[in-house]
């Protein structure tokens, strides 16, 4: 009986729900994946770690309130932000229009180019393109470029991570494309080292950290960089649209931060550049 | 409710009733020839065989069926010995680590079934085999197979609809069933509960329509049970 | 490669073991409740009102028959906005944060419940009609004839189905990675992706899962043994 109890005791205690007031900020939640770096990772020691990680424990000195970190999945970051797991979404997620009718962002807080990456040991993997597309600002150049990576990847297979930007370009600009639709990053970067996709479209910085270990020394970034359009403005904070006020705060906190170099500073440290906006 | 968003997502979500066909049938039928194989093991009277046969059944019903796939897909092609390998071929390909993936889970599941059905054959029938001079082989054909099938008809259907089921996590390794659409949509239109409803009756409908064609097959098979 | 399975920082070991400790954990509050789910539709199913049987042989269809991954979303994404919908009709406007262990419990659960139903139905129906015509004629009240005649056989007559339903649930819960609670599964997908080690984590979490099985199989055993004690086997003709 004692057994029971006690074991009762425990699983009572780990269902305690606890109840969130919105409108006092002292405690920010903030919602993450954690499977995304150097934007932001799980290491060993089982904790979130990252430039986001950082960037938000300084925002939230700068706005007086306790910082909170709740990791979970990809699939589920915006219903489980609307159902109020958490406050704020930082996960490297681009501004939308797409995701804006369903929540608010801040301002831009880092922006980096989508980059598609190939194995270097393949046809692909010797694309010369270099350059800068941006889908904004479409000249003849840019024209040029696109139709050559259209021409280069018909009837490949180009891996993407679920509703993301990527998705989104691919979807739009590239008809002949065998899209293969991955629900992490990380998944994808160990198909590519595997060959069973011939290209990756992703975030140029996150690539780069993968092709650095030793499991993706095999993979190399092809093609120009990628961005405007429909990969969206910056990656900024997933917020309720009912918290305008805790917005307004991220605006400010982010602005300063900015101002001052922590942004930038932060920036070098996780992905050796300055990605600040 | 958004209706119009239901709709919609019909048209889509079929779409992917082939795939999802096509992974349960090879599956159940590569799974059941193999479980017989398995069966057959178990009962065998030679140590080394049954005992296989008991870890690998064990194994396989012991852990989840969305780790095994894991397992088989990324887990199996780190190696680049195994990319260079002749098994690449197979391995490569999604829908292939798939099939083996549910094929070796209903394969264990199955074993047992089939062995009940075995085991449950009255030794009466296989001593008036041999009293009328069939060898082994011939009366397993005639007596035991049929008689074992139509005892383990029902139990078979039920695995049939698990399969059904199962075939809804091949969807995380990037292959577009049912399932696989049905995330997608999802993530792009942000309603999840609209989206489940239809892609949810979508897999009833055919799993009714499976429970309504085993007891067809079971009327045909005992039609003096009936 | 065993490093990586190390304890404490470096080291993924102490990470999973405690994942099997929440896997076990959650899958014991599920089943749980799935008891209760089970117990409470099995009445239905047995009782005399058509509405009431008509329920639960809903319940149990749509939930045995739509692939768990999908009712396991459909509770996790609709679970939340249906708490706090509710919520809202008391009046509290806030948010609820259900914790992840809440939501998997419940997702988990609901589907145990829906295997639990037969098993406890086919238990119940098991119960030699003898016995509950033994209870009224010693005048028993009816709770009094189900907790300490019905009871104790329907336990007995269950126990095996128990047993894989138990199973069951276990490996349910590899798919509430949704609901971000570290179980098995989630820990060795995190540890396989920033490890780059897929073969290594994955194994592991098979063989994590092997072990509970085979700690399962034992309990079950001999709770089988005990709850037969005294009981004889009639002989048939």
């Amino acid at each position: 009986m004692k057994k029971i109890n006690f074991l009762l005791a425990i699983l009572v205690s780990l269902s305690l729900s606890t109840l969130a007031f919105a409108g006092d900020w002292s405690k920010i939640r903030i919602g993450t994946e954690g499977a995304y770096p150097p934007w932001n990772n799980m290491n060993a020691a089982g904790e979130l770690e990252g430039a986001e990680i950082d960037l938000a424990i300084d925002l939230c000195k700068r706005m007086n309130a306790e910082c909170e970190f709740v990791a979970q999945d990809w699939d589920g970051i915006i219903p489980a932000l609307q159902n109020g797991k958490y406050d704020a979404i930082m996960a490297g997620m681009s501004i939308t229009e797409e995701r804006m009718e369903k929540i608010d962002f801040s301002i831009g807080y880092m922006t980096e180019p989508a980059s598609l990456s190939a194995l270097s040991n393949t046809a692909l993997g010797t694309l010369n393109a270099p350059g800068k597309l941006n889908l904004d600002d479409m000249d003849a150049e840019a024209k040029g470029l696109l139709s050559t990576l259209q021409s280069a990847l018909a009837g490949a297979s180009v891996g993407v991570q679920t509703a993301t930007i990527h998705e989104n370009f691919l979807n739009e600009y590239m008809p002949d494309v065998t899209i293969k639709v991955y629900d992490t990053q990380q998944n994808m970067e160990l198909d590519l080292a595997a060959g069973r996709i011939d290209a990756a479209l992703c975030d140029k910085a996150a690539m780069e950290t993968f092709a650095d270990t030793p499991a993706g020394s095999g993979v190399t970034l092809i093609g120009p960089d990628l961005f405007g359009g429909s990969f969206g403005a910056g990656v900024g904070a997933g917020i309720r649209k009912s918290d305008s006020d805790l917005t307004a705060m991220f605006n400010k906190a982010i602005a300063d931060a900015t101002a001052d170099g922590t942004v930038s500073r932060i920036s070098m440290e996780w992905f050796g550049k300055d990605l600040s906006m | 409710m958004d209706f119009e968003l239901m709709y919609e997502s019909f048209f889509k979500l079929i779409k992917g009733i082939p795939l999802t066909l096509e992974v349960v049938i090879i599956s159940t039928i590569l799974g059941f020839f193999l479980a017989i194989l398995v069966a057959l093991m178990r009962i065998s009277k030679k140590g080394y065989l049954s005992k296989t046969a008991y870890y690998f059944v064990y194994a396989v019903r012991g852990t989840p069926l969305l780790l095994q796939i894991f397992f088989i897909y990324y887990g199996l092609a780190q190696f680049s010995f195994v990319q260079e390998s002749f098994l690449w071929i197979v391995l490569k390909d999604p829908f292939w680590c798939a099939i083996i993936a549910l094929t070796l889970n209903t394969c264990a599941y199955s074993s047992e079934i089939i062995r009940g059905g075995i085991q449950s054959v009255s030794k009466g029938y296989l001593e008036a085999g041999s009293a009328l001079g069939m060898g082994r082989i011939l009366s397993f054909r005639i007596i035991m197979l049929p008689l074992a099938i139509r005892q383990a008809l029902p139990a078979y259907g039920n695995e049939l609809i698990l399969m059904v089921k199962a075939s809804s996590l091949v969807s995380t390794v990037t292959l577009m069933e049912i399932t696989g659409i049905a995330r997608k949509i999802i993530s792009q239109t942000f309603a999840p509960i609209e989206i489940f409803l239809v892609a949810g009756s979508i897999y009833l409908l055919i799993n009714f329509l499976i429970t309504r064609g085993i007891k067809v097959a079971e009327n045909k098979l005992s039609p003096d049970l009936a | 490669m065993l490093e990586l399975l190390s304890f404490g920082d470096q080291g993924w070991g102490d990470e999973m073991l405690l994942a099997g400790l929440m896997t076990i954990l959650v899958s014991l509050s599920s089943v749980c409740l799935g008891l209760l789910i089970g117990v409470i539709l099995a009445s239905f199913k047995l009782s005399k009102s058509k509405i009431l049987k008509l329920t639960a042989e809903i319940y149990t269809t749509v939930v045995r028959g739509v692939p768990e991954l999908l009712v396991i979303y459909l509770l996790f994404f609709g679970g939340s906005s249906a708490v706090m919908y509710f919520a809202k009709i008391f009046g509290y406007d806030g948010y609820i944060e259900l914790n992840a262990f809440t939501i998997g419990t419940f997702a988990v659960g609901a589907i145990s419940g829906a295997y639990s139903t037969e098993v406890i139905r086919g238990a119940i129906l098991a119960v030699p009609k003898g016995q509950f015509e033994a209870g009224e004629t010693l005048g028993m009240s009816k709770f009094q004839m189900n907790l300490q005649v019905i009871f104790p056989q329907v336990a007995r007559l269950a126990l095996p189905g128990i047993g894989n339903v138990w199973q069951i649930t276990l490996k349910d819960t590899s798919l509430i990675s949704v609901t971000a609670l570290v179980e098995i599964m989630r820990q060795a997908k995190v540890a396989a992706a920033s490890e780059h080690e897929p073969f290594v984590f994955y194994t592991t979490a098979i063989l994590l899962y092997l072990l509970i099985t085979t700690g399962s199989n034992k309990f079950f055993n001999k709770a089988e043994k005990k709850f037969s004690k005294g009981f004889v086997v009639e002989e048939s003709a």
